[in-house]
C-alpha cells in the first residue's frame, strides 16, 4: 500500500510517501513561512525526486488536527484536492496521536504538547504496548495545569515533545512530580512520516473516508461561536 | 489549413471562495457557462449579523469538493476535459481564500492542468461578458458589493485603471449597516430594496457625499451617520420612524451618488459602453437609474443577471479565460492575498 502523507498542523510543513510501511521519502521544513506557499512546491519536489507516479498512490493521509486552524485547512484542502483529482480516499490521522507515534516503542509515558494559546495545549497521553500505540488520554485542548495533573496522577516517567515544550518548560519544571525528559530534535516535531506510519495502522482498522466528506478536527469552536454560547449560557442563568 | 489554436475550445474549471459563497463553475471560451454551482452560507452568518471569517473558512472546506464535483457533472465533463483551473486568490478573507487556492493548486498539480490566479473584482467585471456576447473593452464599469466600490476603466482584457474607489465603507456595507439600524437585519441589500418599494425616496433629504480631492472617489460612512442621526433625532422627539421611507431615501442617496460619478466619468473618458457588477448591481433601483442615465447619453448599458452579480465562479472562469489567452499562469506557490490590488 502506497500512502502520500501531509502534515501542516503547526509550524512544520511536511510531506512523505511510504509504501508497505517503508519510507520512500520525506520533506520537512520547520520555519515561519506560510504553508500555502511551501507545502505544494515541497510535494512537487519530493514527487520529482522519487519519480512518483501519483496514480499509484492508494490513499492520502492527512494530519487532521488539532492545530492551527489555517494550517489544518491548507493541509486538508490540499488532501481533498489530491483526492478529488486522483479519485483516492483520505485517511484522517489525529495530529497528537501522530506526534506520539514519533516515539514508537518507548516504555515511558508519552505527552505531546502543541501550543494552543491562552495557556492551553493540544495534548494527550500515550504508551506503547506490544508495539502498538495505546491511548491513555485521547487528544484534547486543555489547560497546561490539567495535563500536568494527569501526568502526575499516572505516576510514571514521561517524555514531553512538540512545539508546546518551549512554551510550557517553566511550568513543567515547577509542577511535574514524576521523572521527565524532553524529546531530542530527531523526533520532537510533527513529521509526515509518522502520519503515514500511523495511517497504515488506522487503515487496517477501517479508518478511511472520501475526499468529499473529509474535514479537519479543530477541537475548538470559532471565537464567534464560543462567545455566542457564553452569551446564551449567561442569559439562561439570568 | 485550420488554425487549431482558434478552433479549440478552452474549458476552464473555476473556483471561488473569497467570502461566504463556496462556488465552482465550468466556462467554455470565457462566455459560455456550462455550470455555475454556488453554495451559500448566508443563513449561518445571519445569526452573527455579518460574515464570521472562521466560520466561513470552516464551511468552505466542508463544501468545496462537493461543489466542484457538481460543477463538473452538470457540465457533463471530467477533469480530463479541463484546459485550465482558475481560482480567486484575492482580495477577500484570507482563511476563506486559502481553501480555494490550496484545493485548486492540488488539482492542478495532481492532473498537470495549468493554474490561473484571478482577481475577485476582475471576476465581477467579467461577469458582464457572459450574457453580453457583444461586450468588449474598452468600457467603464462600476463594481459595487458588500466589500467593494470601484469605478474602473477597462482599457482592454486584463487591463484596468481604477478611477475611483470608496474612502471608507463599501456601498453594500452601508446597506447592511443601515438595515441593521432600522431593524431589518442581515443581509441589508435585498431587505432595504424590498421595503423601499413601499416608501417615499424623497421623504428624507440625506446628503449626497462628496469627497474633496478624488473626483471619482466615494464615501458612504457620512451618509450612514446621517441616517443614524436622523433615527436618533426621531427617537428623542418621539416621532415614529417610517422604515420604508428611511430605506427608500437612503437607497436614493446611494444611487444618486453612484449615477453621478459614473456619468461624469463617461463624459470625461468619452466612453460609449457602461457596465455595473457586484452584489449591489442586482439592486433594481440602481439598475433602472443607471439604465435611464445611460439612455439619455446614448451610452450602451450592461448588467449581469442577479445570479452573476453575487459571488460566483462563472465570473472567475470568464476572467480566467482572458488571463489564459494572455499567457498568465500561476505557480504551485500561489498564495492568497487578502488585500490584492486590481492590476497587480
Amino acid at each position: 500500500m502506497k500512502i502520500l502523507a501531509i502534515e501542516s498542523s503547526g509550524l512544520v510543513a511536511s510531506v512523505a510517501v511510504s509504501q508497505n510501511n517503508i519510507l520512500l521519502g520525506e520533506y520537512t521544513t520547520n520555519q515561519k513561512k506560510t504553508h500555502s506557499q511551501t507545502l505544494l512546491p515541497m510535494l512537487d519536489e519530493l514527487a520529482k525526486r522519487l519519480e512518483l507516479d501519483l496514480k499509484t498512490i492508494d490513499a492520502i493521509a492527512v494530519s487532521m488536527g488539532p492545530g492551527s486552524f489555517t494550517g489544518l485547512r491548507i493541509g486538508s484542502a490540499t488532501a481533498k484536492g489530491l483526492g478529488l483529482a486522483l479519485d483516492k480516499p483520505i485517511i484522517p490521522v489525529p495530529t497528537v496521536d501522530a506526534l506520539a507515534f514519533n516515539l514508537w516503542g518507548t516504555d515511558k509515558l508519552v505527552c505531546p504538547l502543541m501550543d494552543a494559546r491562552r495557556q492551553q495545549a493540544y495534548t494527550g497521553l500515550y504508551t506503547f504496548e506490544n508495539g502498538k500505540l495505546h491511548t491513555v488520554v485521547p487528544q484534547c485542548a486543555v489547560d497546561i495545569s490539567e495535563v500536568v495533573a494527569e501526568v502526575n496522577k499516572q505516576g510514571r516517567e514521561v517524555i514531553f515533545l512538540g512545539d508546546g515544550v518551549p512554551v510550557f518548560t517553566d511550568y513543567i519544571k515547577e509542577h511535574v512530580q514524576v521523572p521527565y525528559t524532553f524529546a531530542p530534535a530527531t523526533c520532537h516535531i510533527q513529521r509526515a512520516t509518522s502520519v503515514a506510519a500511523l495511517a497504515e495502522v488506522l487503515y487496517e482498522k477501517g479508518v478511511v473516508e472520501s475526499a468529499r466528506e473529509h474535514k479537519p478536527e479543530y477541537l475548538r469552536l470559532s471565537q464567534a461561536e464560543r462567545e455566542l454560547q457564553e452569551k446564551e449560557r449567561d442569559f439562561k442563568i439570568c | 489549413m485550420i488554425n487549431q489554436n482558434t478552433e479549440k475550445e478552452i474549458k476552464i474549471l473555476a473556483i471561488e471562495s473569497s467570502c461566504d459563497e463556496t462556488a465552482a463553475a465550468v466556462v467554455v471560451n470565457g462566455r459560455d457557462v456550462r455550470s455555475n454551482v454556488i453554495s451559500s452560507q448566508i443563513d449561518l452568518h445571519t445569526l452573527y449579523g455579518g460574515v464570521v471569517p472562521e466560520i466561513a473558512s470552516r464551511k468552505h472546506i466542508e463544501k468545496i469538493n462537493q461543489v466542484i464535483e457538481e460543477a463538473l457533472s452538470k457540465a457533463e465533463m471530467t477533469l480530463d476535459d479541463i484546459d485550465a483551473i482558475a481560482v480567486t486568490y484575492g482580495p477577500g478573507l484570507v482563511g476563506a481564500l486559502l481553501v480555494g487556492v490550496a484545493e485548486a493548486k492540488a488539482i492542478s498539480f495532481a492532473r498537470n492542468i495549468p493554474l490561473i490566479g484571478v482577481h475577485h473584482i476582475e471576476g465581477h467585471i467579467s461577469a458582464n461578458y457572459i450574457e453580453n456576447k457583444d461586450l468588449e473593452p474598452p468600457f467603464l464599469c462600476l463594481v459595487v458589493s458588500g466589500g467593494h466600490t470601484h469605478l474602473v476603466r477597462v482599457a482592454d482584457y486584463g487591463k484596468y485603471e481604477i478611477l475611483g474607489r470608496t474612502r471608507d465603507d463599501a456601498a453594500g456595507e452601508a446597506f447592511d449597516k443601515v438595515a441593521r439600524a432600522i431593524g431589518l437585519g442581515y443581509p441589508g441589500g435585498p431587505k432595504i430594496e424590498k421595503i423601499s418599494h413601499e416608501g417615499n425616496p424623497d421623504a428624507i433629504a440625506f446628503p449626497r457625499a462628496k469627497v474633496g480631492d478624488g473626483v471619482y472617489d466615494f464615501s458612504f460612512s457620512g451618509l450612514k451617520s446621517a441616517v443614524l442621526n436622523y433615527l436618533n433625532g426621531c427617537k428623542m422627539k418621539d416621532i415614529e420612524i417610517n422604515q420604508a421611507d428611511v430605506a427608500a431615501s437612503f437607497q436614493k442617496s446611494v444611487t444618486d451618488v453612484l449615477v453621478e460619478h459614473a456619468m461624469h466619468a463617461i463624459d470625461e473618458y468619452q466612453m460609449d459602453k457602461f457596465a455595473i457588477a457586484g452584489g449591489v448591481a442586482s439592486n433594481a433601483t440602481l439598475r433602472k437609474a443607471m439604465e435611464e442615465a445611460c439612455a439619455k447619453k446614448g451610452v450602451k448599458f450592461y448588467h449581469p443577471s442577479p445570479i452573476l452579480c453575487t459571488d460566483n465562479a462563472a465570473m472567475i472562469g470568464a476572467a480566467g479565460y482572458y488571463d489564459y489567452l494572455a499567457g498568465k499562469r500561476a505557480g504551485l506557490d500561489l498564495n492568497a492575498v487578502p488585500n490584492l490590488k486590481l492590476g497587480e
